[in-house]
Parts: C-alpha cells; sequence; structure tokens
C-alpha cells in the first residue's frame, strides 16, 4: 500500500464507553414509531387507500353478483345453512386485501430501499429482528383496518356475519395478515429492483388467490381438476381463508391455524434471515447505494 | 453546572477504528486493508474520488453490511459484534436523500427518535433544539417534499444529531447543494465538533472543503493512500496544497498502477 503518511493510534484498544441497555419502554417506543410511521404514510396515500378498497368491492359487488347463479355452494361447514354467494367469497375477499396489503409493504420496503428511507431504520441501534417484526406488525394494522373498512361497507350491501364473528375473526385476520405480510417481507428481500414487481402480481398474488377457495370451494376444484385440488391444499393462502371463514362464525379451524402458524414463522425467519448483514441477500442484491 | 461535552465522556478512546477492512462485490475489490483511527472531537476528511470506495466504508461503518474482513469500533464497540452499542453512538447523514417526503419535519424526526427507543416527550424537547442547531425551528410542521435541498440536509442533519452520538458520519453531504448551502451545511458541521466536542467523518471529492487543520484520510480504489493532518500529508506528498497531494496520490493509487481489479 503506497501511504506516505500514517495515522497514530489513538487510543483503539481502550475500554468501550457504556451506555445505559434499552429497557422494554425504549422496545415499545421503537415500535411505536415503526406503527404511526405506516399509519401517515397510508393516510397520505390516499389513493392506496381507495385501491385496496375498490379490488374487494367490485369482486363483491360485480363479479358475486355475475356469478351467484353459476357457481353454486352447497351447505359445507362453517355454513348450516344455504349462503348467498356474496356470503361466501367475503372471507375470501378479506383474505384478498390482507394477500394485496402484505404484498404492497414488499413493494414498499423496496421503494424504500431504493430511494434510500430503509436505510434509516436499519440504522437504528434496535436489533434487526425486532425492526423487521415491528414493520410487519405496522404493516398488519394498517391491512387490518382496511379488512374492517371493508365489512362495514359490505354490511350495508346485506354481506352480514352473525355480530360476534366481527370480533372472533380479528385474531384469524391478524395471524392470516401475520404470514402474508411475513411473505411480502421475505419477497422484499429477494426483489431487486422496483420493477420486478409485476412478477410478484403475476407469480405470487394471482396464482396464491385463485388456487385457493377464495372463489370457489375446494370440493368444486377437486370435481374439475384433481391436480388443481392439490395445488390448492398446498397453497398457504388457502389456510388463511379458511382460518377467517370459520372464524367469522365463532369456530376455530385447527388445521388452518397450524399451517397459518407454521408459514408465518417459516416465512419471517427467512425474511430475518436474508436482511440480517451477516447471512443476508440484501447485500448482495443491494449495492452500495452510492458512488463513492 | 458545567454541561459534559461528549469529548469529555470518551476517556480518550478513539471515535473510529478501522483495522485492516476488506470488501468486494463479487469479484470485484471495493476496499484494500483499510485502516485508520479518528480521534475523539476531531473534524476528519475521507477525501476520494468517486468510486474510490467511501461509501462502501459507510456502509460497513453504519453495519448495512457485515465487515468480514478485519474490524471496525466505534468508541470501542465493535460495529459487527456489538452493533447496537455501536449504532448508537453513530449519526449518519447518507448520500441520498432519505427523508420521507410525504411526512411532515416533525413527523420524520418523531420516526428517527423512536428507532433510537427516545420517548414522545423528549423527543419533542430534542426535535426543538436541533432544528434550532440547523437553523430549522420554524419548518417544523412542514412537509418534507416543500423543502429546498440544502433545507432537506439540514434536517437530515438535524435527524441525526437527534439521538445525540458521538460520531458524525457525513456522506457527501454537500452533493447536489449550491455554494452557499454548502459553505453552510459545512460551517455548522466544524462549528458542532468545536461545541459538543462531536467527532465527525465527512466524505467528499471536493477539495475546497478541507481545512489546513483537518485530519484527512485520502482513499483511492479502496486503499488508503495517506492518512494525517494535512500539512503532513501535504508535505509527505512533496505537493504545494492539498489539492497537488490529491492529485499525486490518487495518481500513485495501486489500481492506477494496475495492482487491484
Amino acid at each position: 500500500m503506497n501511504s506516505p503518511v500514517q495515522g497514530k493510534s489513538i487510543g483503539a484498544s481502550a475500554t468501550p464507553i457504556a451506555a445505559p441497555d434499552f429497557g422494554l419502554y425504549n422496545y415499545l417506543v421503537c415500535l411505536k414509531g415503526v406503527l404511526v410511521r405506516e399509519g401517515l404514510r397510508f393516510l397520505n396515500q390516499r389513493e392506496r387507500f381507495i385501491s385496496s378498497l375498490v379490488r374487494p368491492l367490485l369482486w363483491l359487488f360485480i363479479f358475486a353478483a355475475g356469478f351467484r347463479q353459476v357457481l353454486g355452494v352447497s351447505i359445507i361447514p362453517p355454513y348450516k345453512t344455504y349462503v348467498l354467494y356474496e356470503v361466501y367469497i367475503t372471507p375470501g375477499l378479506c383474505g384478498m386485501i390482507l394477500l394485496f396489503s402484505g404484498m404492497q409493504s414488499s413493494l414498499s420496503m423496496v421503494y424504500d430501499r431504493e430511494m434510500g428511507n430503509m436505510r434509516t431504520l436499519l440504522v437504528s441501534p434496535f436489533p434487526r429482528w425486532f425492526l423487521l417484526v415491528s414493520k410487519l406488525l405496522a404493516g398488519v394494522v394498517v391491512s387490518i383496518a382496511q379488512v374492517y373498512v371493508f365489512l362495514a361497507i359490505a354490511w350495508f350491501w346485506d354481506v352480514k356475519a352473525p355480530p360476534v364473528g366481527y370480533l372472533m375473526v380479528l385474531p384469524a385476520l391478524f395471524l392470516a395478515g401475520l404470514m402474508l405480510g411475513a411473505l411480502g417481507l421475505l419477497l422484499s428481500s429477494l426483489i431487486k429492483q422496483l420493477e420486478n414487481f409485476a412478477g410478484v402480481m403475476n407469480f405470487v398474488i394471482f396464482p396464491m388467490y385463485f388456487a385457493s377457495p377464495a372463489l370457489y370451494p375446494l370440493w368444486r376444484v377437486q370435481e374439475s381438476s384433481p391436480l388443481l385440488h392439490k395445488i390448492c391444499q398446498l397453497n398457504p393462502f388457502t389456510y388463511a381463508v379458511e382460518l377467517i371463514r370459520f372464524a367469522f362464525y365463532g369456530q376455530i379451524e385447527w388445521t388452518s391455524l397450524a399451517v397459518v402458524i407454521g408459514f408465518t414463522a417459516i416465512f419471517l425467519a427467512a425474511a430475518i434471515i436474508a436482511y440480517d448483514p451477516s447471512r443476508g441477500l440484501v447485500i448482495r442484491k443491494q449495492d452500495a447505494g452510492g458512488n463513492g | 453546572m458545567q454541561q459534559m461535552t461528549v469529548l469529555d465522556q470518551t476517556n480518550g478512546t478513539a471515535a473510529l477504528d478501522v483495522a485492516a477492512v476488506s470488501h468486494s462485490y463479487g469479484p470485484k475489490k471495493a476496499l484494500d486493508t483499510v485502516s485508520f483511527a479518528i480521534a475523539p472531537g476531531t473534524f476528519t476528511v475521507l477525501l476520494g474520488l468517486n468510486g474510490a470506495g467511501k461509501t462502501t466504508l459507510f456502509s460497513l461503518i453504519s453495519h448495512l453490511y457485515d465487515t468480514r474482513q478485519g474490524s471496525i469500533r466505534i468508541f470501542g464497540h465493535d460495529v459487527t459484534r456489538a452493533s447496537g452499542e455501536a449504532l448508537r453512538r453513530l449519526g449518519i447523514v447518507f448520500q441520498a436523500r432519505t427523508l420521507d417526503l410525504d411526512l411532515s419535519v416533525h413527523q420524520n424526526l418523531s420516526y428517527h427518535a423512536s428507532l433510537h427507543g427516545i420517548g414522545a416527550r423528549e423527543a419533542r424537547k430534542r426535535i426543538a433544539a436541533v432544528l434550532e442547531t440547523v437553523d430549522m425551528a420554524g419548518r417544523l410542521n412542514d412537509k418534507a417534499r416543500s423543502l429546498s435541498g440544502g433545507q432537506m440536509r439540514r434536517v437530515e442533519i438535524a435527524r441525526a444529531l437527534l439521538h445525540r452520538p458521538h460520531l458524525l458520519l457525513l456522506d457527501e453531504a454537500t452533493v447536489g447543494l449550491d455554494v452557499q448551502s454548502r459553505a453552510g451545511i459545512l460551517a455548522d458541521i466544524r462549528r458542532l465538533v468545536r461545541s459538543e466536542g462531536i467527532s465527525a467523518f465527512w466524505a467528499t471529492h471536493l477539495i475546497d472543503e478541507v481545512e489546513d487543520s483537518d485530519h484527512v484520510v485520502v482513499l483511492a480504489e479502496g486503499t488508503v493512500v495517506a492518512d494525517g493532518v494535512v500539512s503532513d500529508v501535504v508535505r509527505a506528498a512533496n505537493a504545494n496544497n492539498i489539492g497537488e497531494a490529491f492529485s499525486k496520490l490518487v495518481r500513485k493509487a495501486p489500481a492506477a498502477q494496475g495492482a487491484t481489479a
């Protein structure tokens, strides 16, 4: 190395300066900050809010009305009587909001990374897993708020669940939102550029949505294509929809609960690893972020 | 009661100690065995052309990337092994603009305060104080989008100061600004170093931002080619001023001679 002048050692081996550790209060402050920021961003982006509602409402008002007579639904659990097709697809549309919202979070993280905002989060002294979980929770809270606004509009359209169902569905929405948000988080670590997000729409969102019982019961799918039925059974979104559907009627679908929790753990662990600077994928995918 | 400056709390530990750090992007070596140290309470310039490795070095110091070869310590805390402790002492102004344009100045700073575990009441006090420091107190409720480039930079500096760091990293902080804004921001940082005892590590490729009394680290093609007080660097390079010394040092860099990728 050509080094005409080298600085002298400046107490490099001296004792580190201690500072008080973060306590529970500080962690809660951090979590609240991330939640507030995500909420403010959402409120500031009215188009995002409106489009998140328009999508499921179009399905409810137009698609369901048109297909009501074509797609008959027999009495299957948790329903004890015949139900309107609009009622049948409402849990799936709740899942659709969570799915799109999870992917929207993914998009926003890729955007933040490209714009540099992500760095302000990643250089926080809190553990990175905690920052990512905070970000995930913030996204889930925002998406659950969207679901309830949708359910309120659906109520006026006479698409109603038992009153207690609106409370019982909350934990199901939370768990399903966590799973789909964690998937979004993982995808955001894999997507190199914003432009690649169209691929997510085509290869993740639509296949997950259509290969599920969101729009038609799985027995119907089995009748028409056993292979597609198998694919639906492997799709984690299937279980998110069923968890929500049963919760509307005060029931727990245990298989769905287990699958949703399991996939949440897998997606979240993978996302945390991907964002870990020592092991992750982001380091390899992201450029230095400057030209210096 | 006399207020303690950051300098009083550091016990002579190096503000930043970079030891034999190398980093590659695939086959391309961005940093090659980089070593230097920064004393507490000093203004140090990291001087290098575009592509010299400054931003990579800053990404390693701020733990955006893991240091795989060598070590980096901030006031004695290893950035990889004790990243939380190290990052708490570090304030960063990134080269790219990192304010959330849809949020107000206050909301941007509050968010940063929460990322450092600072509660709302304390954050309000600190936000008022740091905005006063950078002469932006009147823009508290303005959307970041409505600010000029220089004003955004001032808010980013205020944000970097909010958690009372001991070491401030500024990566090309004046890039894209007019001459007046550049001079103002540079003067503000130098004043902070003098009055608060903060250490500042200022990355730039602009020679006119370097003063004779500064400690300068010259980076060229990923290697440190000079490290010392400006006058010593000029003398060692057998030059008349830092600009001439910089040109000579960069020409002599290993890659310029085909030694590295």
